[in-house]
């Protein structure tokens, strides 16, 4: 796979306790022990940047790509707010950021670069680069989650920034930072009692880590309305990593897949899931949907009349 | 000590853009003004706010969302810079604001004794969220009052519109028993909009108002069924039609803040003082202030 311009995937929850409080309960130590891990693979790959999507950076603007060079503040998350402050230094890849701008607008799509003294970097993103790449090793941006994108706009952005990797001749570590079933408790519950917050919610989990295992990536894509369903809070349209990630690596289901770790944060399903591109997996893929080359907006339906 | 008071409600918007159209010295983007039927109206609230005697203004807030109950803030100063995520080319905001806190733990006990999950915000890293920030600066642009903010506990997202009701409710009775308590004069401000469908696309200058329009026609009707009822004093009405206009809106009263503010005054059979209303990005903003003593209303527009 030399010619691979994406060295692996991962896949990370965005609640702050693996980085804040990984010895509050025995899962949490897990997770950070997962994300420790996966930052020596980064460190012991080839990639050159890392490209994170963060559900929990909305934007409404299209799509934004995190590009100030040195992305310094102190954040403090809304919830878990008596966890402790998340002082972090990142440094951005301002080029690149500005070659998926254009990439994505080649395709259609409103896109942006956000360089700006202060900017709120978002928990998960926080949470998943203060583990992943301490150091700044490696470069980054992050890209933000369109609260109204939906299936074609999110596959067309993956595609995008395909084009600014193989346009510049780079090797990314691509990290999408989502939990699986977010549900999350409503009253406050000690650490020590944190479990998925629903049976079912696990099972879906569960079945879901049986594709991430398999590699079978695309199928989750196609399965994506269908876990935004069952086990989505209905905060945004749709779930969109699974579109994102799947576009970005590719479209295919062959990926030798490994789950690090499956634990809960606050009632939510938090796992660690590094997908490597292999020569082979579970094969062919199904499209049921169409495939989207270039972004076309709204199709203005409703102003075509009665056809 | 004198029983308190609620002396004002206020569903003050808060679009960033008024701010970033009024330049003023806190925050660094500059423009060429827009907007301007939002922010004279608010100018105008601003100036009879100036009139009424007050000793804190308590903010409920969409964008201080919280899964994990109400949280109220709880310390007595906060400095910072606040930067919009979504529209961090025009708010830029540098702030500096007092809090006051035996209100605001009053209140959050209040809330947990009327059954609601709540917590005290004491994390002095903590950035207030710039919809406080601007429909605090909107209304009192001297900052010389002490504000408390509430967060929005995501009841909608969670269960449904109802139970975010239920919840408001309960909220606006605990806040309006703690104010009595306390014996301040309390200016209340759900700062929303009404219809929330944004464009997902912005002109090359933010300010050009011959892009600016309602997103969709429907979104106008609803916006103004519901202002309607805010005209002719039928608030029990518009709290019962929420989850409909919420749900075929997109609006954000889906955080709870103008059911609170109903619940914390009692649901108003007066009709509201209109100040203004117009789009922002598509979405539908309406400036409205409620004001119990009768002597003090007025017919603005």
């Amino acid at each position: 796979m030399e010619d691979e311009i994406i060295e692996f995937g991962l896949y990370v929850p965005p609640p702050p306790h693996p980085l804040l409080s990984p010895d509050a309960n025995d899962g949490y130590a897990r997770l950070r022990q997962a994300f420790d891990t996966c930052r020596e693979r980064i460190e012991n790959s080839g990639a050159d940047i890392i490209i994170v999507y963060s559900t929990t950076w909305p934007s409404i603007i299209g799509h934004q790509f995190q590009a100030n060079p040195n992305s310094e503040w102190v954040h403090v998350d809304d919830d878990f707010h008596y966890l402790g402050s998340m002082p972090y230094s990142f440094t951005m890849d301002s080029d690149f950021a500005a070659a998926c701008v254009e990439k994505a607008e080649g395709r259609g799509l409103q896109a942006r670069t956000v360089n700006y003294d202060a900017f709120p970097i978002d928990t998960g993103s926080i949470t998943a680069l203060s583990l992943l790449n301490p150091d700044n090793r490696i470069p980054s941006t992050i890209v933000s989650s369109n609260m109204y994108a939906n299936r074609s706009e999110t596959i067309v952005l993956g595609k995008a920034i395909r084009d600014a990797l193989a346009s510049g001749g780079r090797k990314a570590v691509v990290v999408v930072v989502s939990s699986l079933s977010n549900r999350m408790f409503t009253e406050p519950i000690e650490p020590s009692e944190d479990r998925i917050h629903s049976q079912k919610d696990d099972d879906w989990n569960r079945k879901i880590l049986e594709f991430f295992e398999d590699g079978r990536l695309e199928d989750l894509s196609q399965l994506s309305r269908e876990i935004h369903g069952q086990i989505r809070v209905q905060k945004v349209v749709a779930y969109k990593p699974a579109w994102w990630m799947a576009s970005t690596m590719g479209q295919h289901n062959n990926y030798h897949g490994e789950v690090l770790a499956y634990e809960a944060l606050n009632g939510s399903g938090g796992a660690v899931i590094q997908l490597t591109p292999s020569s082979g997996s579970m094969g062919d893929k199904e499209f049921d949907e169409d495939d989207v080359e270039y972004y076309h907006g709204d199709r203005n339906v409703l102003d075509k009349g009665g056809l | 000590m004198a029983k308190g008071e609620i002396v004002l409600g206020a569903l003050a918007p808060h679009p960033p853009h008024v701010v970033y159209a009024e330049n003023p010295e806190q925050n660094e983007p500059v423009s060429e003004g827009g907007w301007e039927t939002l922010r004279w109206g608010y100018h105008r609230l601003a100036r009879k706010l100036e009139t009424i005697d007050y000793d804190v203004m308590v903010v409920f807030t969409p964008h201080w969302q919280t899964y994990v109950g109400t949280h109220f803030l709880g310390l007595p100063r906060f400095s910072s810079k606040s930067v919009d995520p979504v529209f961090p080319n025009i708010f830029r905001y540098t702030y500096d604001l007092s809090v006051d806190v035996d209100l605001s733990e009053a209140m959050c006990e209040a809330a947990s004794e009327a059954g609601l999950i709540t917590r005290m915000m004491r994390n002095p890293d903590f950035r207030v969220d710039y919809g406080t920030i601007t429909s605090c600066h909107m209304l009192n642009p001297r900052w010389d009052k002490p504000i408390i903010t509430i967060s929005s506990n995501r009841n909608t997202h969670y269960y449904s519109p109802e139970v975010m009701i239920e919840q408001a409710l309960a909220l606006g009775g605990a806040c309006r028993k703690a104010i009595e308590n306390s014996g301040k004069r309390v200016v209340l401000v759900s700062s929303h909009s009404l219809s929330h469908r944004h464009f997902v696309t912005e002109s090359p200058l933010p300010e050009d108002m011959s892009r600016e329009h309602i997103y969709n026609h429907s979104q106008y009707v609803w916006d103004m069924a519901i202002i309607d009822l805010f005209r002719k004093g039928k608030m029990k009405e518009a709290i019962e039609i929420m989850p409909e206009f919420t749900e075929q809106t997109i609006a954000e009263t889906e955080g709870g803040g103008l059911v609170w503010m109903m619940g914390a005054m009692g649901m108003p059979e007066y009709p509201a003082e209109i100040y203004g209303y117009q789009s922002v990005i598509g979405t539908g903003n309406c400036i409205a202030a409620w004001v119990p003593q009768p002597e003090k209303r007025e017919i603005v527009l």
